[in-house]
């Protein structure tokens, strides 16, 4: 009995783990879902709102887009929209970013002597949002013990249904 | 919707920055209906500017932009506005070129849902001139 309810919780966990690789391939972006953490883009998206994203090779970059991009050597993604592109006849593009309720472009943002971001440095576009859903994980990162509490309901849960 | 521009070009450093004024008429409107439907949050309305010059193919530089709540008027009535922000180039390429294409285009952000961008129907194109503006020094 016990084998068989730690091998239902190994199933969900597997079964997870898939569709979130799945969702990388798919929209071909490493992070396609997003939680906004700043309120740099209000009153369009608020901290905690989620945010879907592609990133499809062959989609150009346009002015009034918005990108969620790393700052190189950054971890944290930044979700800011495209205020002015530069793009050659090869293809290479080079583009400035502003949140819409900055006063000043991201340039400050960037780093240091850097002041154009390119096409590496996107993470995603931003195609559709959910509010609010995306608070869980920002609780989760500054109180540690809920992220605990509620792995603990969890693993409680899985294991001790009984399949009738 | 129209726009009229005066425009003259200013070198700062090494780069072209054009200055323009202008006017803007719209009604923002999803096909025939209204565009607030019961899944609009708002709209994110811009206006960008697109050209081209020699050093880089394809150029767009958002000039102003501005957002319109549910419950405000989605009709835009506005006369002699400066852009908000600074049209720099890439170099000096708004001397003398004769196409810089004005498009007013905005994003629907829904209460939940997908995030389109759309471009207004009509855009005007006017050239620059082909000398700088001398600025004084004081």
């Amino acid at each position: 009995q016990l084998y068989y309810q730690v091998l239902n919780f190994a199933m969900i966990v597997s079964s997870a783990l898939m569709i979130w690789k799945g969702l990388i391939v798919v929209t071909g972006s490493e992070s396609p879902i997003v939680v906004v953490l700043s309120g740099s883009m209000e009153p369009a998206f608020h901290r905690g709102d989620l945010l879907f994203l592609t990133n499809f090779h062959d989609d150009p970059i346009r002015a009034g887009e918005i990108v969620v991009f790393k700052v190189e050597g950054r971890d944290i993604p930044i979700v800011h929209r495209v205020i002015k592109i530069h793009e050659k006849e090869n293809g290479d593009i080079k583009f400035l970013t502003k949140g819409d309720n900055n006063e000043v472009d991201d340039r400050g943002l960037y780093k240091e002597g850097q002041n154009w971001l390119e096409k590496k440095d996107v993470v995603g576009r931003a195609r559709g949002f959910l509010p609010y859903v995306g608070m869980v994980t920002i609780i989760m990162n500054d109180y540690p013990k809920f992220k605990y509490a509620l792995l603990a309901v969890m693993g409680a849960y899985v294991l001790l249904k009984r399949e009738s | 919707f129209r726009k009229n521009v005066e425009d003259f070009t200013g070198p700062r450093e090494r780069s072209d920055l054009g200055f323009v004024t202008f006017d803007i008429t719209a009604d923002i409107l999803n096909g025939k209906k209204c565009i607030f439907d019961w899944n609009v949050k708002q709209l994110f309305v811009y206006l960008s500017v697109e050209y081209s010059t020699k050093n880089n193919a394809l150029n767009q530089v958002v000039l102003w932009d501005k957002v319109i709540l549910r419950g405000d008027n989605p009709k835009l009535f506005l006369k002699d506005m400066k852009s908000k922000y600074l049209f720099f180039d890439d170099g000096n390429g708004l001397k003398g070129n004769k196409n810089i294409t004005f498009t007013l285009s905005w994003n629907v952000v829904p209460n939940a849902g997908i995030l389109p961008l759309v471009t207004g129907s009509g855009h005007v194109s006017v050239p620059f001139p082909d000398t700088y503006e001398i600025t004084k020094s004081y």
